[in-house]
């Protein structure tokens, strides 16, 4: 099983060394682009938008709940709620969600391109499909899931304030001034910096999967679904590690 | 010209091409035959670049294919074509964009003359005007079939590749695209490479016929030929079914 793990890894690290190569013509790769960012990035912000919404409100009803005391003042709820959405609810349960949706997405079109002997068409014709089809998708990850993020803690804000507003749970002039109480922007600094290595490691661990799928259409679901574990275990793997290096 | 030498192919212990030697003639439709496991896709796959081979040469037009720098077979790549057996057509693009798509990457041509080229290239697999927009995908397998050779012949190659261009079309279909790769290749004196188990290509466009066999070649020469060989492995191959063994009873 180690062997197999530590072949798998070199196999993602020569992997990557076909992919970071200066593409055929970046004309197409500029097409490319744009259609992965409406495809990746541009899709997935309802799914975002509406997940932020409801989790920032879920979070501020709890928090309230457990912070129901005479004694802490509702700015405290504020503050915990934007911690919690900044520091880790947008850059990691959002990638999360988005290493489902978009991961899924990478491996399975790759993967069903590599069993139609599109790969090999594109080969035959002298293109890197390897540069040709995954560094759009890496670099489309790249620069739009920090977009997206960001629009999660918005969103997550908003959803909570509404949320603490509507149900009276909390005092909303006092909860409001929780969010920017002490706001430390390293913390955003931190959170997109996450979301960054986050964005790499969906993009490129489902892409591996999609591009070296053998058989036919049970192996593409089958490597999908083997993706979205690996990057899920990934991800929380970095998430302490970051953690550790940039909070401590 | 292509000229194969001595290629040998393995998959961990099983040799799949065991030292295969044959010259494809320039202006022909050169058959690969063979059955299941004789080693003819390895072989395509060998001569495109797809496999690298264990040993041996490949030659184009006396040109060392096989031990060429990676930048000079990217070169030479736009000289070559290829079908493949499930079209392999870019299913997120449509008829148009697919034909386009090697003439936006290599050529240099203004953008009227490559919608000149599309236009004719797909006229010449005689693809109707309304398909042009229509995804890869609505359109039947022959119709398929007719866009990756439309696709292929885009660059103007010399080499074109076709493995089993035949597989899944129904006779009369078949046939059509047969006779489109036979008259492409002589339009445009191109080497065309066909791996096929379809007898009624051997006997309807092969011009150059070899029998693999178990990763060897067992007989070389040409359609018609065949219906006369003695080789018992020819023997073997082509007069299994009752119609061919009708027709090889006629014959003697």
């Amino acid at each position: 099983m180690l062997k197999g793990f530590f072949l798998g890894l070199g196999s993602y690290f020569l992997f990557l060394g076909s992919v970071l190569r200066r593409p055929e013509s970046w004309r197409e790769f500029g097409k490319s682009l744009m259609r992965e960012i409406e495809l990746l990035g541009l899709s997935s912000i309802p799914l975002v938008v509406f997940i932020s919404l409801f989790m920032g409100a879920v979070l501020t009803i709890q928090t309230a709940i457990n912070l129901d005391d005479p004694f802490i003042p509702d700015l405290y709820i504020g503050v915990a709620v934007r911690e919690g959405i900044v520091l880790e609810f947008s850059p990691t349960i959002v990638s999360l969600i988005l290493a489902g949706k978009v991961g899924s997405n990478i491996s399975s079109s790759l993967g069903a391109m590599r069993v139609t002997e599109q790969m090999d068409a594109l080969q035959v014709m002298g293109i890197n499909p390897a540069g040709y089809l995954v560094l759009p998708k890496i670099v489309a990850c790249l620069l739009f899931f920090p977009v997206l993020i960001v629009f999660s803690i918005f969103m997550g804000l908003l959803g909570g304030y509404l949320a603490g507003d509507w149900l009276r749970m909390v005092n909303p002039d006092h909860f409001l001034m929780g969010y920017f109480d002490e706001f430390n922007p390293y913390f955003v600094v931190y959170a997109l910096t996450k979301t960054v290595f986050f964005a790499f490691i969906i993009s490129s661990i489902s892409a591996w999967y999609g591009f070296h799928v053998k058989g036919g259409a049970v192996e593409v679901g089958k490597a999908s679904t083997k993706a979205v574990v690996a990057m899920s275990f990934t991800i929380i793997l970095f998430n302490y590690i970051l953690t550790n290096v940039m909070l401590q | 010209m292509i000229e194969v030498r001595g290629i040998k192919k393995s998959f961990g212990d099983q040799e799949v091409l065991k030292g295969i030697d044959m010259q494809l003639q320039r202006g022909q439709c050169n058959l690969i035959i063979g059955s299941s496991g004789s080693g003819k896709t390895v072989l395509l796959k060998s001569i495109v670049g797809l496999v690298k081979p264990d040993s041996g040469q490949v030659l184009l037009d006396g040109r060392d294919w096989t031990g060429m720098p990676e930048r000079e077979r990217k070169v030479l790549r736009q000289e070559m074509g290829m079908v493949f057996q499930a079209s392999a057509l870019f299913t997120s693009l449509t008829v148009e964009e697919n034909v386009r798509f090697p003439l936006d990457f290599f050529s240099s041509l203004p953008l009227t003359e490559k919608n000149a080229r599309i236009a004719f290239c797909l006229d010449r697999v005689r693809i109707p005007q309304s398909a042009l927009r229509k995804n890869v995908a609505e359109l039947s397998g022959g119709m398929q079939k007719r866009v990756a050779i439309a696709r292929a012949i885009a660059l103007n190659p010399k080499y074109l590749f076709c493995d089993e261009p035949n597989s899944g079309l129904d006779p009369e279909t078949s046939v059509v695209i047969d006779q489109l790769i036979q008259e492409l290749t002589r339009e445009f004196g191109m080497t065309t490479v066909v791996n096929t188990h379809d007898m009624n290509s051997v006997l309807e466009i092969g011009d150059h016929v070899v029998l693999l066999r178990h990763g060897y070649k067992v007989w070389e020469g040409s359609g018609p030929e065949i219906l006369k060989a003695t080789n018992q492995e020819v023997v073997d191959y082509v007069f299994v079914s009752a119609l061919f063994k009708r027709v090889r009873a006629a014959l003697t």
